[in-house]
């Protein structure tokens, strides 16, 4: 049992604490809140030099990590500053599908990928379609995709989209599903990008006839979908603990500063105990994540069940620490301007991508319980 | 113990309801229920809808043009409004200056500015908060020093609730250091077009500025213009502030969303079927729902006793505590019930757009999720009320 990080990963949690610490600031989130993308290329091209993007993938695949705890290194680094850069999106999904299922002239995508000079985007879900990964309407004929998109996390950015259609079965079958690698400026494909109230963009996408190159064997798609959307979790989990200890930090330095009753508001005992509630439910949420990168390759029994687990403590803890923090630091934590209201706003919108706390407890009792 | 509503109260809630029927526009009432926000004149033309009809003053007495309704009349008034989805009466004249005035006003003041409350010839604000003293309001530090008929304003207000369409604020000014630091508080009503005033809108966390600062530098007030005696200002602050805690509980306001929320449960699908048909789901819903009924009976105790004279105490705490718990797991379940579509966001400037991203229901409940946050946070934080009820009703 060892809880330590290896002397590489120590160097490149270290490298990257440092790089986001100098660039994430104020005046960066508010260029990036006015940009087109939500995010900022020189921090993306800064990311892929100091290797975060290789940190994804193994070295058979071009990079130099790829295991479970290189993916939630990074990620809880990106979350400690309230990062909006794709790493899910470009990297994990969209780099991750094409590594798992691309022939070699699909690989070849991938240095791009790492390199930083390609972005992606996974156009899976649908209206409708809520959490659930095997619902794909969307329709392949004769190599041509019809449908439509919802909530495409980057689509507006993303040089090519990975995009699901069925081939066959009923519309919630697991099996049917195929994948595509489609260009972002392909024939009859449509898009409308907006902001996420969690910063980045993403985009409601139409198909209408669009041609795509197959990406796997037909059918198929639906357990690399799964495996991808597990390394998403895990990302996404991590990177709400970053968010959650940067917003303790943020709370803890507040009550020692603020005076009110003429002391400072953290010498309350009321607001200790609080603040003491918040950190065991982070510490619980680490815990969890931890748990979580060390199965996210295992058997999907094993993985699915971990992945259920930790997401729906980590939506319990997100919610908690989001609401308490806010509540607090009371009146200024309701500003837009204070560093608090972005990292709230991103830990808040983690229950709302890869599935909530609803769908995760559903999921951990079928897998787990009953 | 007698549950059910007297004949008399029956019949008056009929007569409510079917005013709101008739007079309220779709307009307003489409824009309350969409969460969108109303503009100053969408405030004023239902000011005037219900002045016409003699029902905007709920809480004053005929004599001053008020309807003169006991407390079950007032929460039966302000129950049909929430569930009608009618704009929420702006307090700051009517419940909560209007009360101070005509309890601690000189007859000059009262035959002045009480009718151009009612007829909407001022916007008023509070001046209560300062940077320094939010919960611990008796830290105010904004000074007011005598100058012949004048008095002398230099100061920062903030939290100030729609400030922006204000042309009166009522502030809390210190006019002395001696003695203990409540006994230093006066009650002054400034006019917000005097040279020497600043607004400055405070964007929130959900991107809307219904809220501000307001700085003073050297503002001439006429020393007419203060309310009561001075340095008793902090007795008249507290008067007020029982006022603002009528309705504290929003019940009418919980009932809407719960309906609110059931719309859309049964309108999304999880898995082949309506959200609300979901075991876990449903069992939110139903919790909250139980919670509700609850307090709604509470309000009513707490109603009741109002209106048979008891002055509403500590109890109002326990219902603001309480009142904003529900109503922030209500907002919390419609902002988990839309799913995806809680992530974009939809700025106030498209609030109105015919072309919304993913489902019309879905806009706005996460910019309402995260507003309502300051439900526990202002008017005395939920905190503040927990010591309170502490010291008045356990005495520890």
């Amino acid at each position: 049992m060892n809880f330590d990080l290896t002397e590489e990963r120590q160097m490149l949690q270290d490298g990257l604490r440092r790089y986001l610490r100098d660039q994430y600031t104020p005046a960066l989130l508010s260029q990036i809140a006015d940009s087109e993308t939500g995010w900022s290329d020189a921090v993306w091209a800064g990311l892929a030099e100091i290797g975060v993007i290789g940190a994804l993938f193994t070295e058979d695949q071009g990079g130099f990590g790829g295991a479970g705890f290189d993916i939630a290194l990074v990620a809880e680094e990106l979350g400690r500053v309230g990062a909006t850069e794709p790493l899910i999106d470009t990297g994990l999904l969209g780099g991750g599908l094409i590594a798992a299922l691309g022939n070699a002239d699909q690989q070849a995508l991938l240095e791009e990928v790492i390199a930083g000079d390609r972005q992606m985007a996974l156009a899976h879900s649908e209206p409708g379609s809520r959490y659930d990964l095997s619902r794909v309407a969307t329709t392949v004929t004769d190599g041509k995709l019809s449908g439509r998109k919802a909530v495409v996390v980057n689509g507006g950015a993303a040089d090519s989209l990975i995009v699901s259609a069925r081939s066959s079965g009923d519309v919630a079958d697991e099996a049917g599903i195929s994948l595509f690698i489609v260009d972002a400026d392909a024939p009859g494909l449509t898009g409308r990008s907006y902001p996420l109230t969690g910063g980045g963009h993403a985009a409601e996408i139409t198909l209408d006839n669009t041609p795509g190159t197959p990406l796997g064997a037909a059918g198929e798609g639906f357990q690399a979908l799964a495996q991808a959307h597990a390394r998403a979790t895990l990302a996404i989990s991590a990177e709400a603990v970053g968010l959650m200890d940067a917003i303790r930090t943020l709370t803890t330095d507040y009550l020692k500063t603020r005076k009110q009753f003429g002391q400072p508001i953290g010498k309350f005992q009321a607001l200790q105990h609080r603040m003491a509630d918040m950190l065991i439910e982070i510490e619980q949420a680490r815990s969890a994540v931890i748990n979580l990168a060390g199965h996210v390759d295992a058997d999907a029994l094993v993985r699915d069940t971990h992945v259920s687990a930790t997401k729906t403590l980590v939506g319990q803890a997100a919610r908690l620490v989001a609401e308490e923090s806010i509540q607090l630091h009371g009146g200024i934590g309701m500003t837009q301007e204070y560093a608090l209201a972005h990292l709230a706003r991103r830990l808040v919108m983690v229950d709302h991508r890869f599935g909530d706390t609803l769908y995760h407890t559903e999921r951990f009792v079928a897998l787990a319980v009953a | 113990m007698d549950l059910h509503y007297t004949d008399a109260q029956t019949a008056f809630r009929t007569e409510v309801r079917d005013f709101l029927a008739e007079h309220l526009p779709t307009r307003l009432s489409d824009k309350v229920r969409k969460g969108q926000s109303l503009t100053k004149a969408d405030h004023e033309e239902w000011h005037a809808i219900l002045n016409a009809r003699g029902w905007l003053a709920g809480n004053w007495p005929v004599e001053h043009g008020g309807t003169g309704w006991d407390a079950v009349q007032r929460h039966i008034f302000e129950d049909e409004m929430t569930k009608a989805h009618a704009p929420r009466i702006v307090p700051f004249g009517l419940a909560m200056l209007g009360p101070v005035l005509m309890a601690f006003g000189s007859e000059d003041q009262k035959s002045y500015w009480l009718p151009r409350i009612l007829n909407g010839d001022d916007w008023w604000c509070q001046g209560y908060s300062e940077p320094g003293a939010g919960s611990d309001l008796a830290a105010v530090r904004t000074t007011a020093v005598r100058d012949g008929d004048d008095y002398i304003v230099n100061g920062q207000k903030t939290w100030t609730t729609l400030g922006q369409h204000a042309n009166m604020i009522f502030c809390l000014v210190r006019t002395s250091n001696e003695g203990k630091r409540q006994e230093g508080i006066s009650f002054l009503l400034i006019d917000m077009n005097s040279p020497g005033i600043t607004v400055r809108p405070i964007v929130l966390i959900d991107g809307g500025a219904e809220v501000n600062e307001v700085f003073f530098d050297n503002v001439r007030v006429p020393a007419a213009n203060l309310v009561g005696a001075e340095n008793k200002g902090w007795t008249y602050a507290k008067y007020l502030l029982t006022h603002e805690r009528t309705n504290i509980a929003g019940v009418g306001f919980a009932s809407a969303g719960l309906e609110q929320l059931k719309r859309i449960a049964r309108a999304e699908q999880s898995g082949g079927q309506p959200l609300i048909k979901n075991p876990l789901f449903a069992a939110r819903i139903a919790q909250v729902q139980i919670d509700l009924m609850a307090m709604a009976t509470t309000n009513l105790r707490v109603v009741s006793a109002a209106a048979a004279g008891q002055a509403p105490g500590a109890e109002s705490s326990m219902l603001k505590i309480k009142g904003t718990q529900v109503r922030q797991e209500i907002n919390a379940l419609t902002m988990q019930a839309v799913g995806p579509y809680a992530m974009p966001y939809v700025s106030e400037a498209l609030e109105g757009d015919n072309d919304p991203v993913g489902p019309a229901y879905a806009q706005a409940r996460t910019r309402q999720y995260l507003n309502n946050r300051k439900l526990s946070i202002y008017g005395g934080s939920n905190e503040v009320q927990r010591s309170i009820i502490a010291k008045a009703i356990l005495e520890l």
